[in-house]
């Protein structure tokens, strides 16, 4: 898999808090057995009853870093929800936090999220706002956000870090390689083997 | 000498097969559940890389999220869902899972289902993609909700790749007053810590309440940890969970399930078990809960007026702001006496046979309000079944309230049944988000099963504890 250590676009500020799922993509568009197609209904409810959502604004057309306030992909585990965003363009996100399935379902999909504080959301926000044109910065290895003369550090658990820069967010093959392990395991947990009851 | 590990700990260590490169645990998963919405993407990725599932017999499927709940005749009049339910299906032949289909009695939302048949048990690990899987744990056991790819990590695995959360003991001690229930205890964990609160912990429910709750209440309160941004919650085994797996379908029999039992209480949390955190609440603060905003923490007593935007904490103002503009509501606004158009009583919290009987008590020899829409939704086929052996049935219909067939129905709105419009519904579920119930700009009241049926029959938000 590809190495994410880097990431540079512009950027579409969406800095509002608790921003769930059902927001991101709404549940009709879940009636689908591949992904295809789900970054055109990004946001799509919100965007019907705001005609200036940044989504649908001329100036942030092209974006690849979304930058949003607190608890960002709060709500259900659909994958849906980073699929939707990524195939709108998103390639990062920045965030003062993320909720945590949508976080790893991210992660699974070699789509970076890094946290920053709410003065950076706020300053990095204004900073899209008013040039539109500014790219962003979205840096693993330094663990640093960057934007014009604005340069912020981020987090990231070290372990969603680690398997993006070293290419290895793949996890179904790690999984699977290590066969003999899962077999062990398997083999110690009383439930495996009908708590070894004669019965 | 330090404390014993708690549960969650110890368990997570026994399911531990390695460290992965990036320095995450690859743990086992015990039990997978799986249903039509988030496997069909799964089963694909599992093909394009020629791979099999590795212990088919560890995972079983349902269908739940696109199931109509009244006319149920194949094909489905919705051309998408119909594709959906053709697609689990042949995943399911395919790969050799057992899927229990709308023709298997068994059949209904993933939550229930899974308990129902013995199959979550304490000190197993369990996964589904689904967010409420949390609702498992009610059991003792480790239960993740998770999305498509690790859907596919766990077919193929049997494994996923997850980092170690913290445990939060969250405490509540005491008796509940008559009229509130295990769903108000969770609403009000989640009005005093937040809805990302949890982020980073995984929540153990424990103390005196929840040691006095039936299982059912235990799996209303586990299944919103997650509304609370916990990934999963859980409640320690005790005698309780021990008699409700007794004589299941798939719980273990004889001799086994002597051993079994042994095994899962010895697995309890102790008086000096460690946490990473702690936090106590009392029972008797808790009142019939509300909800007035669209994230599951904005609620109120049902008694209580909304505060006034300035008692809010800074950062969560524009939030509370947004809230009441889309709900229509005015700060210092009371909830009680709001008019409703739409009941809904049903979903992974509240949709089980106990639910369904506390909320026939309120209704009985009352009718719901004019203009109020009243769906009743079992949570399962056997929820169903049994509802009907005890007659609930006719009480909701005399009551005015319509009787349907198991499914999620309308706590997401992916099958026909949803809002219209701005209508106001009054709902059992787990989530008030904007647009939650299918319409965008529909609004939802969360609330237990009784004061949804109260509700259903004033015609507005009423006190459970009023009605005769
Ligand atoms: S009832 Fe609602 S929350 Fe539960 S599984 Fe179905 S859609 Fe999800």
């Amino acid at each position: 898999m590809q190495k994410i250590e880097q990431i540079t676009g512009t950027a579409v500020p969406l800095p509002l808090d608790d921003i769930d799922t059902d927001r991101i993509i709404p549940a009709r568009y879940l009636r689908c057995v591949t992904f295809e197609g789900l970054g055109e209904h990004a946001f799509e409810d919100d965007r019907k009853q705001n005609s200036k959502h940044p989504f649908d604004d001329a100036r942030y057309q092209g974006a690849s870093v979304l930058v949003a306030g607190r608890n960002f992909g709060c709500g259900s585990s659909r994958e849906h929800a980073p699929q939707a965003l990524i195939r709108w363009g998103i390639k990062a996100l920045i965030a003062e936090s993320f909720a945590e399935i949508f976080f790893g379902n991210c992660t699974a999909n070699g789509t970076p999220c890094v946290c920053v504080s709410e003065d950076a959301v706020r300053q990095l926000a204004a900073a899209v706002t008013a040039n539109p044109q500014t790219a962003v910065t979205v840096d693993l290895a330094t663990l640093q956000v960057r934007c014009g003369a604005l340069a912020f550090p981020c987090t990231m658990p070290e372990g969603a870090r680690k398997s993006l820069t070293s290419g290895q967010w793949d996890f179904l093959a790690q999984l699977v390689e290590n066969e003999a392990g899962i077999k062990a395991t398997a083999k110690r947990l009383p439930y495996m083997s009908n708590f070894s009851a004669v019965s | 000498m330090s404390g014993r590990q708690n549960l969650f700990n110890r368990v997570w260590d026994l399911h531990t097969v390695g460290t992965l490169a990036s320095g995450q645990t690859q743990l086992f998963i015990g039990q997978h559940l799986i249903h039509e919405v988030t496997s069909p993407q799964a089963f694909q990725m599992l093909r394009d890389r020629g791979l099999k599932v590795m212990y088919p017999e560890r995972t079983l499927a349902t269908v739940d999220h696109i199931i109509p709940t009244d006319n149920q005749a194949r094909p489905f009049l919705d051309v998408l869902a119909e594709e959906m339910m053709s697609a689990v299906e042949k995943n399911c032949r395919e790969f050799g899972v057992t899927l229990l289909n709308l023709n298997d009695s068994r059949q209904g939302i993933v939550h229930i289902v899974g308990p129902e048949q013995g199959l979550t048990q304490p000190g197993i690990t369990l996964a589904c993609g689904d967010s409420h899987t949390s609702t498992h744990g009610a059991f003792g056991c480790i239960a993740f909700g998770i999305g498509t790819s690790q859907v596919a990590d766990v077919l193929a695995s049997q494994t996923m790749a997850l980092g170690r959360p913290k445990v939060r003991r969250v405490g509540v001690d005491g008796k509940l007053h008559p009229g509130v229930f295990a769903k108000d205890v969770i609403l009000h964990i989640i009005r005093k810590l937040g809805v990302q609160g949890g982020v980073g912990y995984a929540y153990e429910f424990a103390g005196s309440t929840f040691d006095a709750m039936t299982m059912e209440e235990r799996m209303t309160v586990c299944n919103m940890s997650i509304e609370g941004g916990a990934r999963c919650g859980y409640i320690n085994p005790d005698q309780t969970t021990v008699e409700y797996l007794r004589g299941r379908p798939l719980s273990p029999k004889g001799e086994a399930f002597e051993l079994a039992a042994k095994w899962w209480l010895g697995l309890a949390s102790q008086p000096d078990s460690e946490f990473d955190d702690r936090v106590d609440l009392k029972a008797e603060d808790i009142e019939p809960t509300v909800t007035w905003g669209i994230n599951p923490a904005q609620s109120v007593g049902v008694n209580e007026a909304i505060g006034a935007v300035s008692d809010f904490p800074v950062g969560e103002q524009q939030g509370v702001r947004e809230a009441l503009e889309f709900m229509e509501l005015k700060e210092k606004q009371k909830i009680r006496g709001l008019k409703i158009d739409v009941a809904f009583i049903g979903s992974c919290t509240n949709g089980r046979i106990s639910d369904l009987r506390e909320a026939a008590k309120v209704a009985q020899g009352h009718h719901v309000a004019p203009n109020v829409r009243a769906l009743v939704v079992p949570g399962s086929q056997q929820v169903r079944v049994q509802a009907e052996a005890e007659g609930l049935h006719k009480i909701f219909e005399a009551a005015g309230f319509e009787w349907r067939a198991a499914g999620c129905s309308m706590c997401l709105a992916m099958n026909p049944d949803k809002l219209r419009g701005r209508e106001i519904c009054a709902s059992s579920s787990n989530r008030n988000f904007k647009g939650r119930q299918g319409s965008p700009t529909g609004r939802t009241l969360l609330m237990s099963p009784a004061m949804v049926a109260a509700a259903a029959i004033n015609g507005a938000v009423a006190d459970v504890r009023e009605m005769a």
